[in-house]
């Protein structure tokens, strides 16, 4: 296994290369705790071309994404960036932790959500999430959980069963369609699909 | 009068919709009229980051050809993840001439990117914090709030240019200008959990707890946000929070837009206040509260 150094193209212009492992991303990060391999960790993966061991990381699924890494870097690299080039990278090659596949199961159905409304209708999204995170996992608590919360969203006028559509739909479903990442190869892009 | 484009996003037109009503109530109180922009859709949030670089340029860069397409020049988005993505696509479109090209091609619209972007704590510098202070009809003497940024509203600063990202002081001002007081305190630009409350709720229960532990050990008598999904991590989840981490606590959650409508005597309904999870009487001096 030959490792490559960081110029792999997919973190082109996020300045990886800079990160001299001062570990501020990882002092300020609220995930760290509960991470197996810390910010700083994962970049130094990433400069070694060691892009498997980061991308199946949890660490990379529990990220919040709340930039403080990012705000932090003394050195401007795009932590968050990074992170979701890397993210990317474990759906592409189906690598995602499998302790975090709730998050992943979340993460798709709300963009299925945008895809087929538009806008999110988070009746749909919940259900939609309930449905693929019980059948990865079997979990019956995750299918009753927060039930209860039906009947107080409704009592305060918070419970939109059918939630709003745009008129235009199919633009949406076109944006989508362009930007999958086999679409997205075949143009003069910024930041190429990488194999 | 200011006219001002608006970008409410899923939220608040969702079950944040006592934010939308807030805002609206407080923006016609102070005379500003909000022109929503023409079939607007998702901004992709962080689902379309994390998942697809170039979707997360192409669903806000959309709004933003529309924006341009109806000659609006400045959008106010009341949702800090909506603002940044906005913000975000705007600084990639201009930085590359190249992405600008695949972008119109693929949002089938002109994006120039030269649309002002702007939260709801810029909407209240724009209406002037001298206007807001003359406009005051009950001052707020009884609130004592810890001002809580959240991620979004300045993070990452690069993109945002807002604020300072460590010390942000410029919500203590407008709550200055309403005649109520904010205490010092450490978890103001701390993260609540975001996207989290579905996925992984363990992760709420931590970060948004620590955040009601720290204001109210800071004296403070509730939390003041800016942030749909900030509100629902520290209010509506506010009483699983103290069920699991044992404490019971009754912090009010007001969006900034809540206070200041209070203060130029709008009522807790026009407001949508008690619509919130945790709500308190604001008239009522010793507060009781329900989680």
């Amino acid at each position: 296994m030959a490792s490559q150094h960081a110029t792999d193209d997919r973190f082109a212009g996020m300045s990886l290369d800079e990160c001299y492992q001062c570990g501020k991303c990882t002092a300020g990060c609220p995930m760290a705790a509960a991470m197996d391999v810390v910010p700083n960790q994962i970049f130094r993966l990433a400069q070694l071309g060691k892009l498997e061991r980061a991308a199946r990381s949890q660490a990379i699924w529990l990220c919040v994404s709340c930039f403080t890494c990012t705000a932090r870097c003394p050195k401007s690299v795009d932590c968050v960036g990074i992170i979701d080039a890397l993210r990317e990278m474990s759906l592409e090659k189906g690598w995602v932790a499998p302790e975090l596949q709730r998050v992943r199961l979340f993460q798709q159905a709300f963009l299925d959500n945008i895809r087929k409304n538009g806008r999110i209708n988070e009746v749909e999204l919940i259900q939609r999430f309930k449905l693929s995170g019980f059948l990865n996992d079997f979990s019956v608590p995750l299918l009753m959980k927060d039930a209860m919360l039906a009947p107080k969203l409704m009592q305060r006028g918070k419970f939109h069963v059918f939630g709003e559509k745009v008129k235009d739909r199919d633009i949406v479903r076109r944006i989508f369609d362009r930007c999958q990442p086999q679409a997205v190869a075949s143009g003069a892009t910024e930041k190429e699909a990488v194999s | 009068m200011i006219e001002i484009g608006y970008y409410p996003g899923c939220a608040l037109h969702g079950s944040s919709n006592d934010y939308e009503a807030s805002v609206q109530a407080c923006m016609k109180a102070l005379g500003v009229r909000l022109n929503e922009l023409d079939d607007w859709i998702c901004c992709g949030a962080t689902a379309a980051h994390s998942m697809n670089h170039m979707l997360s340029v192409a669903l806000p860069a959309r709004n933003l050809g529309i924006a341009e397409r109806d000659g609006i020049d400045e959008v106010f988005a009341p949702c800090p993840m909506c603002s940044m993505e906005l913000i975000k696509a705007n600084r990639a479109i201009t930085a590359s001439p190249s992405l600008r090209a695949q972008i119109a091609e693929i949002v089938e619209l002109p994006v120039e990117g030269k649309t002002e972007v702007i939260n709801l704590i810029q909407v209240f510098e724009r209406v002037g914090l001298e206007a807001i202070r003359a406009a005051v009809k009950k001052p707020l003497g009884h609130i004592q709030a810890a001002c809580y940024y959240g991620c979004l509203l300045t993070r990452p600063p690069k993109v945002l240019e807002f604020d300072d990202a460590e010390q942000p002081s410029l919500m203590e001002g407008i709550l200055e200008a309403i005649g109520a007081s904010t205490v010092e305190w450490n978890y103001k630009t701390e993260c609540c959990g975001a996207g989290m409350t579905m996925a992984r709720e363990e992760t709420i229960i931590d970060l948004a707890g620590k955040i009601l532990d720290n204001a109210a050990a800071h004296g403070a008598n509730c939390l003041v946000a800016a942030c749909p999904m900030c509100h629902v991590n520290l209010d509506m989840k506010q009483a699983d929070i103290a069920r699991a981490r044992g404490a019971s606590r009754g912090l009010t959650v007001y969006y900034l837009s809540d206070l200041v409508g209070l203060a130029l005597g709008l009522s807790p309904e026009e407001l949508a206040i008690n619509r919130h999870f945790v709500v308190r009487d604001l008239d009522a001096a010793p507060a009781t509260s329900e989680a």
